[in-house]
């Protein structure tokens, strides 16, 4: 199944079942052209894979562990809980692994500018590192309310030598800064790669991306079976765009006993409507938006609505076209966590293990401590944990209401405000 | 008619015909209504009625915000239609469809032309669907007797203008640069070339787009292209100037079009 995500019958490139594409201006085909020769010349270069994986052991912590949480397993009593640690990624997260993927690419082409869009923030980290690397110029493009949430790591994009620009139009998030960046790109394309996040937008970004990404499920697979004798019952992952889940499913698509589970943001209940669970909440409906097909949270006209999940990176209007489409073939389940139960499972989490999961991967968590006490412990099921909550530090403290974390940002400031009179 | 003989036959009194652009609910639809009578004074022969979108990835600034206030203005399919139906009757330059697909493909192929047609709209631009997608509809709108108009780019290799020609009709809209609307364009030899590799390519009619902000720009195209696109800068006069300035810059697109 995994291989046969790269042969597209004629007349039908870039598409996985009714989903996919690229709908995109006119301006932009050549360079997508471009851009899908260069990866096709890559895929088929053993080398360039052996590449790719050599720089993420020297660069990022690769290959990441697969941690058995003898503890979790033993609260809930029922299937053995694994966790792919994604977290322990340079940068902190799995994003890392595309980034450095396209860095590769985007030497090949010879281009010597890269712009990016950003959420929370941790992909334009991850680009910005890349670009330093790499020497190159990097733009990243972050809606104006995510760079009011998210200054540490506008101040570490900064310092890591990329120009940050704040996205005023729309509802000033995600899918705003997506649609900036296109806009640079149909100009700039000449000299610049747009490094997209995730395993959205036209082909061939959801392919390549979970491409890069399917070395997280490779990795992971082999560990398994080293690890336990066998093939995990069900794997987990969090989905917003999805490139995390995308990777970690790519090493067990031909698995068919695997179940593969995807966890969307719930928000604040699926009746709310203030949710990103465009599957999971059958809210979502086929549309056509940042250049490809899919599930969008849309109105009846077409109109992109507002999402809402306490995780910045879950937060957004579409879904891969890939996992869509493995969500027709009814390959993947999708379920969603409200923000309610993830801070719940984070909790949970951080005490029984020691591990601090970002709030996105925390939603996988919490669906799959839910449903692990309904399984045998012959049974093991396997978690990706897609990045580290170190981030979340202002998201969390505020939802767990710490009055201590408060008067330390009080202090800071008064500390600040003090120095400087003098 | 069809709109390549309309231009046809428009082009045996002038050498270059003029088509403006509104976003329809920005700033308002009495404001719509205003900037087309002003094009109907001045003359203008072609009008693109743009339906807001969320994420109009095609737009420069000045759009995009015109999209979003448009949208906010609480503007829908049934205001769009209601108000391309009324300059229809009123009005005798032709209307097109500009909008993103999303928007067309929610209504579905056969309600977008239908509806279309009855409004008396004569063709349609979406921005975002490429020509290796649109057989479907483009069969559709054959049958309501409406044009889909297609985009040539500057950067397009000689064999895609081929396959951008194979499916259009009315006319082609040449985008004349890179980038997204509303910026100034070089008027350059670059541009007579990338002209000639547009003819070598297709016999209907060339518009040509993005960047044509004055009346000397409009001056340039005379013996290139069949037809003048003025959009973005249309709504700058108009916040910048109000009705009065806008009514004198139409005259002035229009004049340069002699």
């Amino acid at each position: 199944m995994f291989s046969e995500l790269f042969q597209f019958p004629p007349g039908k490139e870039g598409f996985f079942g009714q989903f996919g594409g690229a709908f995109i201006p006119e301006i932009l085909h050549e360079t997508l052209a471009e851009l899908r020769t260069s990866f096709e010349a890559a895929y088929r270069d053993p080398a360039f894979w052996d590449e790719y994986v050599q720089l993420m052991s020297t660069y990022s912590c690769r290959p990441t562990p697969i941690t058995f949480c003898e503890n979790l397993t033993r609260l809930q009593g029922g299937a053995r809980i694994y966790i792919k640690r994604e977290d322990l990624n340079h940068t902190g997260a799995h994003k890392a692994n595309n980034v450095m993927g396209q860095g590769l690419l985007v030497k090949r082409m010879g281009k010597g500018r890269v712009i990016a869009e950003t959420g929370a923030g941790q992909h334009g980290v991850a680009t910005a590192t890349m670009a330093a690397k790499l020497g190159l110029q990097c733009t990243i493009y972050m809606g104006a309310e995510d760079v009011e949430r998210q200054r540490p790591n506008v101040f570490w994009m900064e310092q890591l030598g990329a120009t940050v620009v704040s996205v005023e139009d729309g509802t000033r998030t995600l899918k705003d800064a997506i649609n900036a960046a296109l806009r640079d790109w149909a100009e700039s394309m000449a000299d610049t790669h747009y490094v997209l996040g995730t395993v959205c937008g036209p082909h061939p970004f959801p392919l390549m991306v979970t491409w890069f990404q399917s070395l997280i499920g490779k990795e992971a697979r082999a560990q398994m079976l080293e690890l336990t004798g066998a093939l995990p019952k069900r794997v987990y992952a969090c989905v917003g765009g999805g490139s995390n889940a995308s990777g970690i499913f790519a090493g067990f698509l031909d698995d068919k006993d695997v179940e593969l589970v995807g966890v969307e943001a719930g928000g604040l209940g699926l009746q709310s409507g203030s949710h990103a669970a465009r599957i999971a909440g059958g809210q979502g409906s086929v549309g056509v938006a940042q250049g490809y097909k899919t599930f969008f949270m849309q109105d009846a006209e077409g109109q992109m609505r507002d999402t809402h999940s306490i995780s910045a990176g879950l937060d957004y209007i579409g879904i891969g076209p890939i996992l869509a489409w493995l969500h027709e073939q009814k390959r993947v389940r999708f379920e969603a966590a409200t923000d309610a139960e993830v801070i719940s499972a984070f909790k949970t989490t951080v005490r029984s293990e020691g591990l601090i999961p970002a709030l996105e991967s925390a939603h996988a968590i919490a669906r799959a401590l839910q449903e692990s006490a309904t399984l045998s412990p012959r049974d093991g099921i396997l978690i990706n944990l897609s990045g580290r909550g170190d981030k979340d530090i202002f998201t969390i403290a505020a939802a767990l209401g710490d009055e201590r974390w408060y008067d330390f940002l009080r202090n800071k400031v008064n500390d600040h405000d003090r120095k400087s009179k003098k | 008619m069809s709109l390549s003989d309309y231009i046809a036959s428009k082009k045996k009194s002038r050498g270059l015909l003029l088509m403006t652009h509104t976003v329809v609910g920005y700033p308002s639809l009495d404001a719509n209504w205003q900037m087309l009578e002003g094009m109907q004074a001045a003359g203008v022969d072609l009008v693109e009625l743009q339906m807001p979108f969320s994420e109009p990835i095609a737009d420069g600034p000045a759009f995009n915000r015109a999209n979003q206030a448009a949208l906010a203005n609480g503007v829908h399919w049934d205001d769009y239609f209601a108000l391309m139906t009324r300059a229809a009757k009123a009005f005798s330059f032709r209307l097109l469809f500009m909008g993103y697909y999303n928007n067309v493909f929610r209504l579905g192929h056969e309600t977008f032309c239908r509806r279309l047609a009855e409004a008396g709209g004569h063709g349609f631009i979406i921005a975002d669907l490429p020509p290796d997608q649109c057989a479907e509809l483009n069969e559709c709108a054959r049958k309501y007797k409406l044009d889909p108009i297609h985009m040539m780019t500057p950067l397009n290799e000689p064999k895609r203008l081929k396959e951008i020609a194979r499916d259009a009709a009315g006319f082609i809209y040449c985008v004349a640069r890179k980038g997204v609307t509303g910026r100034a364009t070089a008027m350059d030899a670059g541009l007579k070339d990338y002209i000639a590799r547009c003819r070598a390519a297709t016999k209907l009619p060339l518009g040509m787009g993005f960047g044509i902000r004055t009346p000397d720009d409009v001056r340039q195209l005379k013996g290139l292209v069949d037809l003048a696109i003025v959009g973005t800068a249309c709504l700058d006069v108009w916040e910048r100037d109000g009705r009065d300035g806008y009514l004198k810059f139409l005259q002035s697109l229009m004049d340069a079009t002699r």
